[in-house]
């Protein structure tokens, strides 16, 4: 059996290859689609799924975005794993 | 292009009513659509091409059974060459292991298999289909060692609803992603079955139970989607996220519906995309703008807070058991019918269930099976 994936800084978040996040040029707006169900991510949300190519960890994102921000870190990092691990709980979203 | 109406998100495109299985439950019109008035493989392609130019996200292929159709790999790799995301909706019992293989390779990224219960035995009572079971697991697994997502659509009922903590247990064996807990929907042929698989309020609460309680103990394992049978609830679903709203559904001949049941509301001529392309349709058809938005609601859904979360519930329920399409939704509890309706499925389920009678594709009824 497979186990919950549970966010930590060190992880590496790949958006798993049968979730797409894309910009639909019709709408014109980002969608997270995955079986059954489309997701508008907000901004900050679309900054951080960018992200999430399998490269980089979230403590890197987190960093990142407190730079671009000019915000704590620390929270930044906690309000990132939040909002991903509700994802990944949803299946869109998994380690690399 | 259109201007303030959003683009539909999905489109469930059926592509047959010809199906293996023989579900006393299927909900599906009792007029089935004969296999030489289908839409062909150029209008579906076609259809494909105006969907993506909508901005359509999602194409459900989905019947009947969709894999009669042998053309069905031109439209899998048609709609992913066009970006949508491409779900095949399945009984599986027509599936071989290539073809599935096949359809993959060409872009398919979603399968979602039915199931009628977890009992081998049951599930071919139900389905009318003997090895059917059997060979609905040896495809999920397929899914799986294939790599693709897999959603298990399990319809459940009075007849099999003792097995819902089997059927959760089976998912997670299968390694499923997602299960739908469907509850029977008495459209088309299930509604001459009713009192066979109306559940008991003791049925649901148990069942209920044991869903709140996977949902906790499988979060981040399996996703499981459960809405409560409609007989028993307090407030209509939002059926199809609202009428006209983020679906459509196209029938065998190309009827463009705005639900899978709508055809069950003889008044409206319904579009289809033989004549006209899908964005006029979705834009300009009659039945499509009739029940939209909220101007078209009585009183007291009009006032409701709940109104553009229910949107009205649904509309073929309306017209099925209060014989007015535009009324309040019997399943809320503020439709003066909401007791009567609550009283009959009480009532009909206390009784022993009766037989089921089966769906035929010539339509005929048939003897049910004995167990």
């Amino acid at each position: 059996m497979k186990e919950r994936l549970l966010l930590k800084n060190e992880t590496i978040p790949i958006i798993p290859s049968h979730v797409r996040f894309e910009y639909n040029e019709v709408r014109k707006e980002w969608v997270l689609l995955a079986p059954e169900r489309a997701l508008y991510p907000d901004p900050i949300a679309i900054e951080v799924l960018k992200k999430c190519d399998g490269k980089i960890s979230i403590q890197l994102i987190g960093e990142d975005l407190a730079k671009k921000y000019k915000a704590p870190v620390e929270k930044i990092i906690k309000d990132i794993i939040t909002m991903l691990q509700d994802l990944a709980d949803k299946g869109f979203l998994k380690k690399c | 292009m259109l201007k303030e109406l959003k683009a539909p998100l999905a489109i469930l495109a059926e592509l047959s009513h010809r199906c293996p299985l023989s579900c006393a439950y299927c909900s599906n019109p009792i007029e089935l659509v004969e296999k030489n008035k289908e839409l062909d493989t150029n209008d579906w392609l076609r259809v494909i091409d105006e969907a993506a130019d909508l901005g359509v996200h999602q194409i459900h292929f989905s019947g009947g059974e969709p894999t009669v159709r042998k053309d069905l790999e031109q439209m899998v790799e048609h709609a992913h060459k066009r970006k949508l995301y491409t779900n095949l909706i399945t009984s599986a019992v027509l599936l071989t292991r290539e073809r599935l293989e096949k359809l993959k390779k060409l872009g398919l990224e979603h399968v979602q298999v039915s199931f009628q219960d977890s009992e081998r035995e049951n599930a071919n009572h139900i389905g009318n289909f003997k090895g059917g079971h059997e060979k609905k697991l040896e495809v999920a697994k397929w899914v799986r060692e294939l790599g693709m997502p897999l959603t298990i659509n399990a319809v459940m009922h009075r007849q099999n609803l003792q097995n819902l903590g089997n059927m959760i247990k089976m998912s997670v064996d299968l390694d499923a992603d997602r299960l739908e807990v469907a509850n029977v929907q008495y459209y088309g042929w299930a509604l001459k079955n009713r009192a066979a698989f109306m559940p008991t309020k003791d049925q649901l609460e148990s069942s209920m139970e044991i869903v709140e309680k996977a949902r906790k103990d499988l979060k981040g394992i399996l996703v499981i989607d459960y809405v409560l049978p409609d007989y028993y609830a307090k407030r209509p679903k939002s059926c199809m996220g609202g009428w006209g709203r983020q679906f459509l559904n196209i029938s065998p001949e190309g009827k463009v519906l705005p639900c899978h049941a709508a055809e069950t509301i003889k008044s409206f001529k319904f579009d289809n995309v033989k004549d006209k392309s899908l964005s006029w349709i979705w834009e300009n058809s009659e039945p499509f703008n009739k029940f939209r938005g909220t101007d078209w609601m009585p009183s007291p859904c009009k006032t409701c807070d709940r109104r553009e979360i229910d949107w009205g519930g649904c509309r073929c329920q309306a017209l099925a058991l209060t014989g007015d399409v535009g009324a309040v939704d019997p399943t809320c509890e503020f439709s003066p019918l909401h007791e009567k309706i609550f009283g009959s499925a009480t009532e009909e389920s206390s009784h022993e269930a009766p037989e089921f009678i089966y769906r035929l594709p010539s339509n005929q009824e048939v003897e049910p099976v004995k167990k």
